[in-house]
């Protein structure tokens, strides 16, 4: 069973409920939770745990050999992405730019273009007891989520068995780093807030699940602030509502010196129960 | 012409509703961007009225002609994106994992993959209820090259307020540090980071200003929901020092912010208390560091 924890807007919620459901959860069973959210990854401030293993992560690049090359140009016209310039005997690379498509490598003639690693971020995995938490984070000034979220996930797979529940933390919007880390996913719990901005931001991450054909659920975090338009828009669109957790200070405040909310508030831990009951339910028609 | 741009790092901070009200105050002499493309809520308080609007297109998708395919594979072997599958003997591709770099339409041995260039998006020309205009932008779904995006809205922005010779143009930033937060920074006179006294806010805050140094500019922070950690409010100011970025405002929790937003304005329209008073005096400061 593979869930991804995301939303349309930022800042809703998506990181207390992926922590405080794994944390919970692994309390009876095995968790593999991972933050995907790898321009900002804040899951790892809310779970402690002891470090296992971490390695660089690196994509792949082309690096300009310069005696070989003779300047026929084709690199530069097969490159769509303006990665490889050249500019009159000398051929730029721009690593951020590339998407490490390998084009220029291999359709170079003089093969002049050999594709090297270059180190983009560091994957971590920290154990505690039944949770297993793995978090990427990319290095400042690197512009590509897509190629980390892409092999964290693949660690993911390589590294846990495939019975015990995976939580994926994602990053928020609707464009490629969230495709990327929901497309495989089973089930997608959209988080949001019910205000303009929430139900705005929500119908387009509505509209991008459809679109990859997923199934998906909604939970509504701060309740009782702004409207029921939310509310109102999920049982219009047949959307299940799995869970609403109030608004209420003590949860900021316990979230700001990042500690787990469940532990501390009865009502939260209600609310999660409820999500993991319609988990449960998935589960079995899965299976079914 | 001044560009401020305003981001966050982490999502939820204000950055929006800040930035809203900044437009208001600054009235006609502030060009407004919404360069969170991903997800635009500026539209919700400004009433824009779509004036002009244009399609946006971005990048390539490879498409295959299937009369002209003999199945041989080799675009399949070629591709590093997992985009092309072989489904019964027919290839396919699959248009969200395409990444556009056309490397199989230029291997294909009988031409029979074409790019396409598929609309990535819409951009819109709006005026506005502060007497103003805002570009603004909706990518579309699942849709590559944000950060182009980002770069077509604030670009069209600063021809509009070159032309009409405004003082500013306000920039609203996405979350993150990736491609469109790099975009969005590129050519900035000043970066405001909206932050909150939380572990996660720090962390992000500490991350982000790591990329605005690389950039060389200047930056100043607000730091919203000041009272709800006393203690990380005080680490964010001890930061802000140490790091020499101007401190503008500590604005206490206020759920006027949300309901500001339930009613479609800006917070500066909706409060008449304390909190307009302040995000007034930031509006001040931020114009007075950039004379």
């Amino acid at each position: 069973m593979k869930i991804a924890i995301a939303s349309g807007k930022g800042g809703t919620g998506k990181t207390t409920l992926s922590t405080n459901l794994a944390s919970y959860l692994s309390e009876k069973e095995t968790v593999v939770l991972t933050d995907v959210d790898v321009e900002e990854p804040n899951s790892g401030l809310f779970i402690k745990g002891e470090l296992v293993y971490e390695e660089d992560k690196f994509k792949m690049v082309p690096q300009w050999v310069e005696d070989k090359c003779t300047f026929c140009g084709i690199c530069q016209k097969v490159c769509n992405f303006h990665a490889v310039i050249q500019l009159g005997k000398m051929i730029m690379v721009f690593p951020q730019l590339c998407h490490g498509c390998y084009a220029c490598s291999e359709l170079c003639p003089e093969s002049a273009l050999p594709m090297i690693p270059k180190k983009m971020g560091i994957l971590r995995y920290y154990k505690n007891h039944q949770l297993h938490f793995t978090e990427s984070r990319l290095d400042i000034g690197e512009e590509q989520a897509v190629p980390l979220i892409r092999q964290t996930k693949d660690y993911i797979n390589n590294t846990f068995s495939e019975d015990a529940i995976r939580i994926y933390d994602s990053p928020p919007g609707t464009s490629c780093p969230v495709i990327e880390a929901t497309k495989d996913t089973d089930f997608i719990i959209l988080v949001t807030e019910p205000t303009p901005f929430g139900l705005h931001d929500l119908q387009l991450a509505v509209e991008t699940m459809k679109e990859l054909k997923k199934q998906f659920g909604v939970v509504i975090n701060r309740d009782g602030i702004g409207n029921s338009n939310v509310t109102d828009y999920c049982k219009a669109e047949n959307i299940p509502l799995l869970a609403k957790i109030p608004n209420d200070r003590r949860i900021a405040e316990l979230y700001s010196q990042g500690k787990l909310i469940y532990k501390d508030i009865p009502e939260f831990r209600q609310e999660l129960d409820k999500i993991i009951a319609y988990i449960k339910t998935l589960k079995i028609n899965r299976q079914a | 012409m001044k560009e401020i741009v305003v981001i966050s790092g982490k999502g939820g901070t204000g950055k929006t509703s800040l930035t809203a009200s900044f437009a208001y105050l600054g009235g006609k002499d502030v060009i407004v961007a919404d360069c969170d493309v991903d997800a635009a809520d500026m539209h919700l308080l400004l009433e824009p009225d779509f004036e002009e609007q244009e399609d946006f297109y971005s990048g390539e998708l490879a498409y295959i002609i299937q009369d002209q395919c003999i199945r041989c594979g080799k675009c399949l072997e070629v591709c590093r994106f997992g985009a092309i599958k072989n489904l019964f003997n027919t290839y396919q591709v699959d248009p969200l994992a395409c990444e556009g770099c056309g490397y199989c339409a230029r291997i294909c041995p009988t031409n029979a993959i074409i790019n396409k260039k598929p609309v990535a998006g819409k951009w819109f020309i709006s005026n506005i209820k502060t007497g103003s205009i805002m570009v603004h932008a909706k990518l579309g779904i699942g849709a590559d090259n944000s950060g182009k995006l980002v770069a077509k809205v604030k670009n069209e922005a600063k021809e509009i307020a070159e032309d009409e010779f405004k003082d500013f143009v306000i920039v609203d930033g996405s979350p993150g540090i990736g491609c469109p937060v790099v975009s969005s920074l590129s050519g900035a006179s000043f970066v405001l980071m909206v932050t909150e006294p939380s572990v996660s806010g720090l962390h992000d805050l500490k991350r982000l200003y790591e990329l605005i140094k690389k950039f060389g500019l200047k930056a100043g922070c607000i730091i919203n929901k000041s009272d709800i950690n006393q203690q990380i409010t005080d680490e964010i100011e001890t930061f802000l020092k140490e790091e020499n970025i101007l401190h503008i405002a500590n604005l206490p929790y206020n759920e006027d912010f949300t309901k500001a937003m339930t009613v479609g304005q800006t917070i500066i329209e909706f409060s008449n208390g304390n909190l307009k008073k302040q995000i007034t005096s930031a509006w001040e400061i931020i114009k007075n560091e950039l004379k």
